[in-house]
């Protein structure tokens, strides 16, 4: 099996599994209990909060557990703002991202959504006019999901603090984490999403950063467990297998980022000498390695996407043709000014340190069969 | 005492010599259906089954050639006692004001007529229940008295799903796709007692895992009046692709659904099957236009049953929904890819044209390969 679909879920590493299963099996206990058992399980906690903090750089008491990415988008952005207040985001954010403030749009809040260039970065001078007194958040993707491509968040966080001291910044850095280098402290962030299962980690888990002395509004209401932000018993199991990933993530980080780099340079050459391929994530200094978006002309997506399946390789496509809910269609590829014809035939390999360059080879070798069977149905 | 109490369609008691294998084909669909091992007793266009529950009635109700089913009391030839028992059953169903006492007496012996039944079951009612009126026209609630070997007393009757028994008019193939039209062919048919074995034509990579799934779940749904169904899960992609790298654009849907046909058949021939049944609607779709019918027609051996050829779209969907498939039909794999569905198909064709153009098919090995490479698969209730 290769799997190249590491941006839609990892596999979790052995290790992770086995945290999972002990925390089930020995450490049950309920982390607010007073006895023994409820320590136990509360150092289990506390060990997984240093240990996600270490990696992004954050004190552990600025992280609040949540059942994932799309809680701690949801989270952070409800929990921030007040009636009426602006709120900036760009077009290509993820649906727990860009649904949400459609709804606050019909809510009654104005909505600046920033347009973004061929590359997939937000237009800055557009950000720059668009902040207002009144704006009270900026929340941008630190890497896309579709094309990776990478945000200057420091950037516009220093142009968001320069227009308007009281305005306050988010990133969804779902796909970031074990992507690129991410320091909630060198950016000055106010606001991250992060979630376990894009790094190796188990789903149902995620966290997001809180700056410390932000004052957040909790979704839930309860027994007051993560500081009050976030009621409910703690998922212990997910929490902790989210903690040995982020440190197992953190071991060489660079190496294996290196490694991702290498992965994608020899797929794009091998690419290029494929004809009608289109490479919409090209590896540059925008785009992150572990994403490669390719559109192969006179090709359906969710066709080479099946066809690639008979050779046990996993991927995804940019546009599902029978994805009909809105929640499914594809937004991000027309953002960047993609053409019908390129949209339609677009595929997303996405790496993880894990996979192999003979992998890659194995791929190629895949397409080099598929493609011009597939090419015989012209449209 | 109560029993089941099945009704079933007058058609099937008066087939004269075949009545028997008719009768014994009902009763066989309705054990198979309510499971267990109640017996069943026959008399006179009558079901008896000596075991009864909501979730039986529900079961039996969907077998086809039931007409109605309906939980009775048995009780002894006499008018107290059936009196009484038609009194606890409306005293368990409040809230009504009328009633009726309607009777039938299959015992010819019996002293009292029915009429003459029906007035004095009602007198008991009255003397019981004074609350209560009696309405011939317009009764809030039925009380029926049938006199047989024993007297039964019922109120309320389940209405069944009608036509005849399956499987006691033959074996067909039903070309199922994903659509809403297909399944309620395959139902239509096989509510005439037709057995059905279902064929589905997939084109991996260019249909989903997805496309397929749903119609094993569609073949599923058609088990809970079929009790079994075979699925020919056929592959199709040679055949696409040797029609669309050799033919006409606007001829391909017509030439695929010839060869759906012929494919039909031959597995047909191999199940023992004499007729095919399609979901076709007259000038639904440019395949479905008359000269494409009469085209695609042309060289089958067989009957094709075409039981929704004069309905239109919204009584098909009304039906779908009554069955329990319109939901699953409408799920939004089926036509996902349209890399075979040309621009502009064709909506007159001509059958030489089409003919000339096939020459080039090798069709008869194209066939044995997809008759050959089809998964089968069977789904029991």
């Amino acid at each position: 099996m290769i799997y190249f679909d590491n941006s839609a879920t990892t596999k979790p590493r052995s290790q992770v599994v086995h945290e999972v299963t002990e925390c089930m099996e020995k450490c049950f206990g309920n982390p607010s209990s007073a006895h023994r058992l409820g320590m136990d399980a509360e150092k289990k906690l506390k060990m997984a909060r240093e240990r996600v903090a270490r990696l992004i750089n954050a004190k552990p008491g600025e992280l609040v557990f949540t059942s994932g990415g799309s809680e701690a988008n949801n989270m952070a952005i409800l929990g921030a703002i007040d009636k009426g207040q602006h709120l900036i985001t760009s077009r290509i954010e993820h649906p727990s991202v860009l649904r949400l403030f459609e709804k606050l749009e019909k809510d009654g809040f104005p909505v600046t959504y920033l347009d973004v260039d061929r590359s997939g970065l937000v237009n800055l001078e557009q950000l720059a006019a668009a902040i207002q007194e009144n704006t009270r958040l900026v929340s941008v993707m630190h890497v896309n999901n579709e094309i990776g491509t990478i945000q200057p968040v420091p950037k516009i966080i220093q142009l968001v603090r320069e227009k308007n001291r009281k305005a306050k910044v988010h990133v969804d850095g779902v796909q970031a984490l074990g992507k690129v280098a991410v320091d909630v402290k060198k950016l000055d962030v106010d606001l991250m999403s992060l979630s376990a299962h894009k790094i190796h980690g188990p789903k149902g888990v995620g966290a997001l950063y809180v700056k410390n002395g932000f004052n957040l509004k909790p979704l839930m209401i309860g027994g007051g467990q993560e500081a009050d932000l976030r009621s409910g018993t703690e998922n212990l199991p997910g929490i902790s297998g989210f903690g040995v990933a982020a440190e197992l993530l953190g071991e060489d980080l660079e190496a294996k980022l290196a490694h991702v780099k290498a992965l994608k340079l020899y797929f794009i050459t091998m690419l290029q000498a494929l004809d009608g391929v289109l490479i919409n994530s090209p590896a540059d200094d925008v785009h992150a390695d572990a994403i490669l978006n390719v559109s192969f002309e006179d090709v359906k997506g969710e066709v080479l996407l099946r066809a690639l399946e008979d050779y046990e390789i996993y991927v995804s496509t940019g546009s599902a043709c029978s994805a009909r809910k809105a929640a499914h269609r594809n937004y991000v590829l027309p953002a960047i000014g993609l053409k019908e014809r390129h949209i339609e035939g677009a595929i997303r390999f996405s790496f993880s340190h894990l996979n192999k360059l003979d992998e890659v080879e194995k791929a190629m070798a895949a397409l080099y069969k598929i493609l011009p069977v597939l090419r015989r149905v012209k449209k | 005492m109560k029993c089941m109490l099945i009704k079933y369609a007058s058609e099937i008691t008066l087939k004269g010599l075949n009545r028997r294998s008719f009768e014994d084909a009902l009763v066989r669909n309705v054990r198979s259906s309510i499971g267990g091992h109640a017996v069943i007793k026959r008399e006179s266009g009558r079901l008896f089954v000596n075991d009864y529950s909501d979730e039986m009635v529900e079961k039996a109700a969907k077998v086809f050639g039931v007409i109605s089913v309906t939980v009775a009391e048995i009780v002894e030839k006499d008018i107290e006692m059936i009196g009484r028992a038609a009194v606890e059953q409306l005293k368990s169903q409040t809230g009504h004001k009328t009633f009726k006492v309607e009777t039938k007496r299959g015992d010819k012996r019996f002293p009292l007529g029915s009429m003459e039944v029906s007035a004095k079951v009602g007198g008991v009612i009255l003397r019981e229940l004074p609350e209560l009126k009696v309405d011939v026209h317009k009764p809030e609630i039925v009380v029926n008295v049938e006199i047989r070997e024993q007297a039964y007393v019922f109120t309320g009757e389940r209405k069944g799903v009608g036509g005849m028994p399956y499987k006691s008019s033959g074996k067909g193939i039903l070309l199922l796709s994903g659509g809403i039209d297909s399944p309620v062919a395959g139902f239509t048919m096989a509510k005439r007692g037709l057995e059905l074995i279902s064929v589905y034509y997939h084109s991996h990579p260019y249909t989903s895992e997805r496309a397929k799934e749903k119609v094993v779940e569609l073949a599923k749904i058609l088990t809970q009046y079929t009790g079994f169904m075979r699925l020919y899960v056929v592959p199709f992609t040679e055949i696409q692709m040797a029609i669309i790298e050799n033919c006409r654009e606007d001829e391909l849907t017509i030439i695929m659904r010839r060869f759906m046909m012929k494919v039909a058949e031959v597995i047909a021939e191999k199940e023992g099957a004499m007729c095919l049944v399609t979901g076709e609607s007259l000038g639904q779709v440019a395949s479905q236009t008359l000269e494409s019918i009469f085209v695609t027609n042309s060289e089958l051996a067989m009957p094709v049953f075409r039981p929704l050829i004069g309905m239109d779209k919204i009584d098909i969907i009304d039906i779908s929904r009554r069955i329990g498939t319109y939901d699953t039909s409408i799920l939004p794999y089926e036509d996902c890819c349209t890399v075979f569905v040309p621009k502009h198909p064709k909506t007159r064709p001509r059958l030489s044209e089409i003919k000339r153009s096939e020459e080039v098919l090798p069709a008869e090995q194209l066939i044995r390969n997809a008759v050959l490479g089809a998964e089968i698969l069977n789904f029991k209730l």
